[in-house]
């Protein structure tokens, strides 16, 4: 293998007669193999693709009781209940229960064409108009510089009066996966404003009903 | 007649090894070793977790909360040991040096303050694995807001990332985010893998 041979001094001088030089023949056998080992080791463990994280910022907790909360609009508002089973449930406006009737809760999922194309449905202008910019920055007919293209983004996303503002709840028994699931959705479908907030005692009584009334409707078409 | 054996130079292959080696160790960060098998779930985000000065969260798919927290670049503060130390004052714990010494090279961990010592102590790192309980989090003992704040107490710049498994159950993860904003803390790296959506927006 690998070895370093020394020339040995064949031509032979004439004159003082020295000590018969041995060839120093290195072996790097040994060494070799462990570099191959210590290639093959840091190859396998060395991490290409660093973790990647969906960054969240919540609101801070008020410890102020009184303070007032910010008012939805009730035209804008979408509510997305995520209930057991990978389903959402979603309805438009607000329940409120002094002016019934109750709004009617649709049932989806999280596929392609389930919760996003509803969400899609209402965000077009502002989805379309971020679209639009991300391909005119891809194919270098606008050039800007990366951090411009985000914070033209966010100004777009500001400015936008008619998207949806959508209200995230979770019933019980919810998987962790569904939450970011959804918060991932809103990264998808460029929704502008949305909120994780607590379910509240008239949409668990909704989900409830609607439940039953999916289980009596199961039992007589049968 | 018999034929010389052939002889091949491998000496450009070994230097190409040297060379590819060099640049692996050199590139080389290594993926701490996790106490527990995290899937966790997938997401478009592409930013990148930092590297230092994180607690990391950990919610393992039997909803365990572990806890970890990065010695931050300057090693010679010993900002592990301190928190431990800080967090073993509030139990009335004390840790020996060398214990607090095997802690900082230590990874995430979810247990109750009172068995701490034994997990640090414990020499085999497959019984230390299986002590793993889940650190205390009911209003009545709730043992990671003391972490998060201690952590928080020696070192400003920490980040929080919650790495919770894809079938944990939101419960656990919204207990936790409950106990960090209780603690100021209101920006969170969720940490997912990386994936890829198609959106058709041509038949709305």
């Amino acid at each position: 293998m690998a070895e370093i041979i020394q020339d040995e001094g064949h031509g032979k001088k004439k004159g003082k007669k020295r000590a018969k030089k041995h060839g120093t023949h290195i072996d790097m056998t040994p060494m070799v193999d462990l570099a191959c080992l210590l290639l093959t080791f840091f190859m396998l463990t060395t991490a290409f693709s660093k973790a990647k994280v969906m960054e969240i910022v919540l609101p801070e907790k008020s410890t102020n009781k009184d303070e007032k909360r910010p008012e939805v609009d009730e035209d804008r508002a979408l509510n997305i209940i995520l209930i057991e089973g990978d389903k959402v449930l979603w309805y438009k406006g607000l329940a409120n229960p002094t002016k019934p009737p109750l709004p009617v809760l649709t049932e989806t999922d999280f596929s392609k064409d389930g919760i996003r194309r509803v969400l899609l449905q209402r965000n077009k202008t502002l989805f379309l108009e971020i679209e639009e910019m991300n391909k005119a920055v891809t194919e270098g007919t606008l050039v800007l510089p990366r951090d411009t293209v985000t914070a033209r983004r966010k100004k777009m996303m500001t400015n936008d009066k008619i998207g949806p503002v959508v209200l995230i709840k979770a019933a019980d028994n919810v998987k962790y996966r569904n939450i970011v699931d959804i918060i991932d959705e809103m990264a998808i479908c460029n929704i502008a404003r949305y909120a994780l907030v607590d379910i509240n005692v008239v949409e668990k009584k909704m989900v409830a009903d609607y439940l039953a009334s999916q289980a009596s409707g199961a039992t007589s078409n049968k | 007649m018999p034929s010389k054996p052939p002889k091949i130079d491998m000496t450009p292959m070994v230097d190409l090894f040297f060379l590819l080696l060099i640049f692996f160790i050199l590139t080389a960060t290594f993926r701490s070793p996790e106490a527990v098998a995290v899937d966790t779930p997938s997401s478009i985000s592409n930013t990148v977790t930092p590297e230092r000065h994180i607690i990391t969260i950990l919610v393992s798919k039997d909803n365990m909360v572990f806890f970890n927290v990065d010695n931050g670049i300057d090693t010679s503060e010993h900002l592990r040991g301190k928190i431990l130390q800080a967090v073993g004052q509030q139990y009335q714990i004390k840790f020996t040096p060398e214990e607090i010494k095997k802690f900082e090279g230590m990874s995430a961990f979810a247990l109750p303050m009172d068995k701490m010592r034994a997990w640090i102590d414990e020499k085999d790192t497959k019984n230390r694995d299986a002590m793993h309980t889940g650190i205390p989090l009911d209003s009545t003992d709730n043992q990671l807001m003391m972490w998060v704040r201690m952590s928080r107490l020696y070192n400003s710049e920490l980040e929080v990332a919650i790495k919770g498994d894809a079938s944990s159950d939101y419960t656990t993860i919204k207990k936790v985010i409950d106990i960090l904003q209780d603690n100021n803390v209101n920006k969170f790296n969720l940490t997912t893998n990386l994936e890829s959506v198609d959106v058709d927006i041509n038949n709305l």
